[in-house]
């Protein structure tokens, strides 16, 4: 019952924090004082990024893992990291529209050969690649297992993508929020704006991957049915 | 392990000394994008040395997936994968010899492409000689990396396609070590850092590949 109570909840709360985090960005917070309206797009880029490059990625990686693990080998895990680099695909897409939109006005250019951005484009492309290699193998446990591996391989750019503001002299600003010794960079209504917006961005993120799953599951045993009906259909022809 | 590895590549080389695709078909391939390179920058750039190195990397990307797929293909020969099986080869030992093997023929590749660079694009003889440890590592690293991609593209639909797609991402990181430690080597700068980064993508490479080509080739 708590159960079912939580997985109705989640598409309503989803909206009403999405919502909110869009009210209070476009008009409760005040512009900044040399960047504008510009800066709206803290509310949005660096949640849309946690959530494309840490939250769909570490599910992936974690169920890709538990996946290889004999013990915790299933159809399950593959599906989970399947659906989440599918998701994690949207939200990169999102992370690099949205920070090249503020690039433009601030730094001049659309793109630059900056190190947190070029990082970030590598994953992008790493899960297409992960996506592409999924439609190439037919036999479901030789995909599940490649595709698993692959996930993992991709995933070792992500510490790479979080450090990279440090390791070079990058373009991209660096921490944000927090400082190197975890003082707060941001107060008042526009840390709570962007609290509220991380919050939106990973309900949002695990509702789209939980809606993708059941299309999975769903698909998973159509392809079943459907090798059982042509089974059926040959017998009757007197195909032994 | 070893003795699987050096069987392994011994087997490779031997195939590929006989069948002279390399030699024949790679080499000149190779040759022929740095001269491509090279009219695209057009005669006045083409003399700066400076894109050289990108342009070294870039050709030796191509190649790499050339030798990368010709590898997997001689895998993929009716009965190999059987024999190996029946064989009991150890999957760690395997990974290291076609690794192994690659890299030979990269380096090779690699050697007359430098002196393509030095030829047609006017690198230093000097520098070019004194990056020689930076690119036998990367290419190394790019062999294991390669190899293991490889492995990942082949048995499904299109693999010679979905082997760029899936190792290129990979590659980019050596491709960026590998040509800031040549432009280091030829004008200057922090070659050991660079060089270190592809040292270490090799050590990381050639770990995953012995911990995981096991659970890749097995059917």
């Amino acid at each position: 019952m708590t159960k079912q109570l939580s997985q109705r909840l989640l598409g309503p709360v989803t909206l009403v924090l999405l919502a909110l985090t869009f009210w209070f960005g476009l008009w409760v917070t005040p512009p900044d004082q040399i960047q504008g309206n510009w800066a709206r797009l803290v509310y949005v880029h660096p949640a849309v990024a946690w959530v494309g490059l840490y939250v769909s990625f570490g599910t992936a990686t974690v169920a890709s893992v538990l996946y290889l693990w004999r013990r915790t080998r299933s159809p399950v895990m593959d599906r989970i990291a399947h659906c989440a680099v599918e998701v994690s695909v949207v939200f990169i897409a999102l992370t690099l529209i949205t920070g090249s939109i503020w690039g433009r006005p601030t730094w001049g250019v659309w793109w630059a050969w900056d190190a947190r951005l070029t990082s970030t484009a590598i994953l992008g492309v790493f899960a297409l690649g992960y996506l592409a290699l999924r439609r190439a193998n037919d036999d479901p446990e030789l995909r599940a297992r490649r595709s698993a591996v692959f996930a993992i391989l991709a995933a070792i750019n992500v510490p790479i993508i979080h450090f990279s503001v440090q390791w070079w002299k990058t373009l991209h600003q660096g921490a944000t929020v927090f400082t190197a010794n975890r003082t707060l960079l941001i107060h008042g209504i526009q840390a709570w704006t962007l609290l509220i917006s991380f919050f939106a961005f990973t309900l949002l993120f695990f509702w789209l991957l939980r809606a993708r799953y059941r299309l999975e599951v769903l698909r998973d045993a159509r392809y079943e049915l459907s090798l059982d009906e042509a089974l059926t259909q040959r017998r009757r022809e007197g195909v032994r | 392990m070893i003795r699987v590895a050096l069987l392994v590549a011994a087997k490779d080389l031997r195939i590929e000394r006989r069948s002279r695709v390399l030699l024949w078909q790679v080499l000149p391939f190779g040759v022929m994008a740095l001269v491509l390179c090279g009219l695209a920058l057009g005669p006045v750039q083409a003399g700066h040395s400076n894109a050289a190195p990108g342009l070294f990397y870039l050709v030796m990307l191509l190649v790499a997936l050339l030798m990368i797929n010709r590898s997997r293909v001689i895998e993929g020969s009716p009965g190999t994968r059987a024999s190996v099986a029946t064989l009991g080869l150890d999957p760690a030992g395997v990974f290291l010899g076609k690794a192994l093997a690659l890299t030979v023929e990269l380096w090779l590749t690699g050697v007359v492409l430098l002196g393509g660079a030095v030829l047609f694009l006017h690198t230093q003889l000097s520098g070019t000689v004194s990056a020689l440890p930076s690119v036998a590592v990367t290419l190394a690293a790019l062999a294991a990396a390669g190899t293991l991609y490889g492995v990942m593209s082949g048995g499904g639909q299109g693999p010679a396609t979905l082997l760029p797609v899936l190792s290129l991402p990979a590659f980019a990181p050596l491709l960026i070590a590998g040509e800031r430690s040549f432009s280091a080597a030829l004008h200057g700068g922090a070659l050991w850092q660079w060089w270190l980064i592809s040292l270490v993508a090799l050590v990381a490479y050639l770990a995953l590949g012995i911990l995981l080509y096991g659970v890749l080739e097995e059917s």
